[in-house]
């Protein structure tokens, strides 16, 4: 009786995990499915293989200049990885490394501008950018992403697990403070680099607020403001719309896939 | 601590060049955050004491404020985002929990498989996930049209016309997109509990849903506490789902009669779609500020108490 039980708890423990699991992935088996089928097809619900791939990837092609889009994209989401990467890994070591009372406070200063929301900066940061002249330029999108406290709390967090004997040790060979960070500290924290520029690449991929406000004209729009407006016709060619899909998902997903342990582990950076 | 930084007994020249470096290193980070988030915030707030159209604006300490009291569009935000937080916040976070749970018993098989395949959806962009979802619940779609055919319902559920659908459309959206993602914070706490004491309850005879309740829930306090902040926070600041399923270019309104309006997309309307007017927008924009910060502050004294 008791193993029956068991048994019967086993088979719905697994039904549950294999019906979650269906479902999340669900929707990217439809829209791999949608991109060969006819909108009127997606419209109505069809689940299968089509036909009209090559009609979805021709309408999409018509729609937006892609490969100029793609490249935007693209652009947009390496400089501010390399950026942020760059900034925010050189204040968490300068934090961790040299500490002060001073520097302290302001760290603690840092770490509130977590909490404020990005509907609140968007009015200013939008006059500023028209000041500047940055309207409908990738560098209004990239310079407000720039400075992440909380990639800084990421890079100052892993510096704790950082060896200070290679310091001490590379101070005695009478190297310098910039040369210690650039030729020690980088090489070692490989991995937490990793994990960073998982999340950030992400982030800045997939960012569509923004852009939609700074990136007006067509020739800078990126995939996700294409994705957003081919679908928000008032009668949408919904197999032009997976075909985006896909070309916006598909980055993310192979770095995904590519990295995964460092992708978990940059997500959980932030409750350790 | 102290013996891990060597400056504190370095010469007072060489304190002086470390401290020199620390500020060199710190400085870039510093300059852009205050340059980008610190100074637009206090512009923020000097804006919303300013009213008035466009560019002609004048001080005005409380016209914004009372605003706030009597204007139905924000109420009817805050109410959304009461429903959606009261609502979909629960049932995401028990849900990533059951599966937490589950994928964490080491007999399960396939374990690695299925716990990628929960985690998937929060790879994808937010953008693309909302349009997938747009073409899967129009009106003779594919879920309405499943539906039909299990039998599970008579006619066609209007998820694009009706407030009280459209609502839940959103919920189930957002609930697909995050549940994997709660449900890694889940994993990561759970293998950091010590499994001797489960072992000691089953022994004891405690059944397994007793376990769960009266030594996983209260053992993942802090790990549910903080992702409920994050939930509740993520749900105030909601915009490019109710904007990718809900509008069209044909008009502004978020989902039938408003029914799924969020403070970001109202905030995006008022300063971009209507008659711009930055003051006003900017003094709703402090309502999320406000409820962002109480709500900071509470999971921080809550998880300080603890520790």
């Amino acid at each position: 009786m008791d193993l029956y039980f068991q048994r019967l708890r086993g088979g719905l423990v697994y039904l549950f995990l294999i019906t979650a699991a269906f479902l999340s992935i669900f929707p990217f088996l439809w829209m791999v499915l949608g991109a060969t089928n006819t909108s009127a097809d997606i419209s109505r619900g069809k689940f299968g293989l089509g036909g009209a791939l090559f009609d979805n990837i021709v309408s999409f092609l018509a729609f937006a200049d892609v490969p100029l889009i793609l490249w935007n994209s693209l652009k947009i989401a390496l400089l501010t990885t390399l950026f942020t990467l760059a900034v925010a890994s050189i204040a968490g070591y300068g934090f961790e490394i040299f500490r002060s009372r001073l520097r302290d406070r302001l760290y603690r200063v840092l770490l509130l501008t977590l909490m404020i929301p990005f509907a609140a900066l968007m009015i200013p940061l939008f006059i500023m950018m028209g000041k500047l002249h940055l309207i409908n330029t990738h560098w209004a999108v990239i310079l407000p992403s720039i400075g992440s406290a909380f990639i800084i709390f990421y890079f100052r967090q892993s510096t704790k697990a950082f060896p200070l004997e290679l310091r001490d040790a590379a101070r005695v060979d009478g190297l310098k403070e910039w040369q210690i960070f650039l030729l020690i500290y980088v090489p070692v924290m490989r991995s937490t680099y990793a994990a960073a520029f998982v999340i950030v690449f992400m982030t800045a991929w997939n960012n569509y607020l923004w852009p939609l406000i700074v990136l007006q004209s067509n020739d800078t729009k990126t995939i996700t403001l294409v994705v957003s407006s081919i679908a928000s016709a008032y009668y949408p060619d919904y197999g032009a719309v997976m075909v985006s899909a896909i070309l916006a998902t598909l980055p993310t997903l192979i770095v995904f896939f590519l990295m995964q342990r460092q992708f978990v582990q940059g997500m959980l950076g932030s409750v350790k | 601590m102290r013996t891990r930084h060597s400056m504190d007994k370095a010469s007072p020249r060489l304190n002086r060049y470390f401290d020199v470096n620390g500020w060199l290193f710190v400085a870039p980070a510093v300059l852009l955050i205050a340059v980008f988030m610190v100074y637009p915030i206090l512009y923020s707030l000097w804006m919303s004491f300013q009213t008035g159209r466009g560019m002609k604006m004048h001080f005005d300490l409380t016209a914004n404020i009372l605003r706030l009291f009597s204007d139905p569009m924000l109420g009817l935000a805050l109410y959304n985002t009461m429903i959606f937080f009261i609502v979909q916040v629960p049932v995401m976070l028990i849900l990533a929990l059951l599966l937490a749970t589950m994928l964490d018993d080491k007999r399960v098989r396939f374990r690695g498989l299925i716990r990628t395949a929960i985690f998937l959806p929060c790879v994808s962009s937010l953008v693309a996930y909302s349009v997938l979802f747009k073409s899967m619940f129009v009106q003779d779609g594919l879920v309405n049209t499943t539906l039909l055919d299990l039998g599970l319902i008579s006619s066609p559920i209007p998820w694009m016309t009706d407030p009280f659908w459209s609502r839940v459309l959103i919920i189930i959206a957002i609930t697909w997109r995050w549940t994997g993602y709660n449900m890694i914070f889940y994993l990561a706490a759970l293998q950091n509990i010590d499994k001797s004491i489960h072992e000691a309850a089953r022994i004891d005879g405690v059944p397994a849903y007793g376990r769960f309740f009266f030594l996983t829930v209260p053992m993942l306090k802090p790990v549910i506490l903080f992702t409920t902040v994050t939930s509740t926070i993520g749900t105030l600041q909601l915009f490019d789902e109710v904007r990718n399923i809900m509008t069209s270019d044909a008009g502004g309104a978020a989902g039938p009669s408003n029914s799924a309006l969020t403070l970001s997309v109202y905030i995006y309307n008022l300063t971009f779609k209507f008659m711009p007017n930055f003051g006003y927008a900017a003094t709703v924009s402090y309502v999320i500020v406000i409820a962002v910060a109480l709500l900071s502050l509470l999971q921080f004294y809550a998880l300080r108490e603890r520790t």
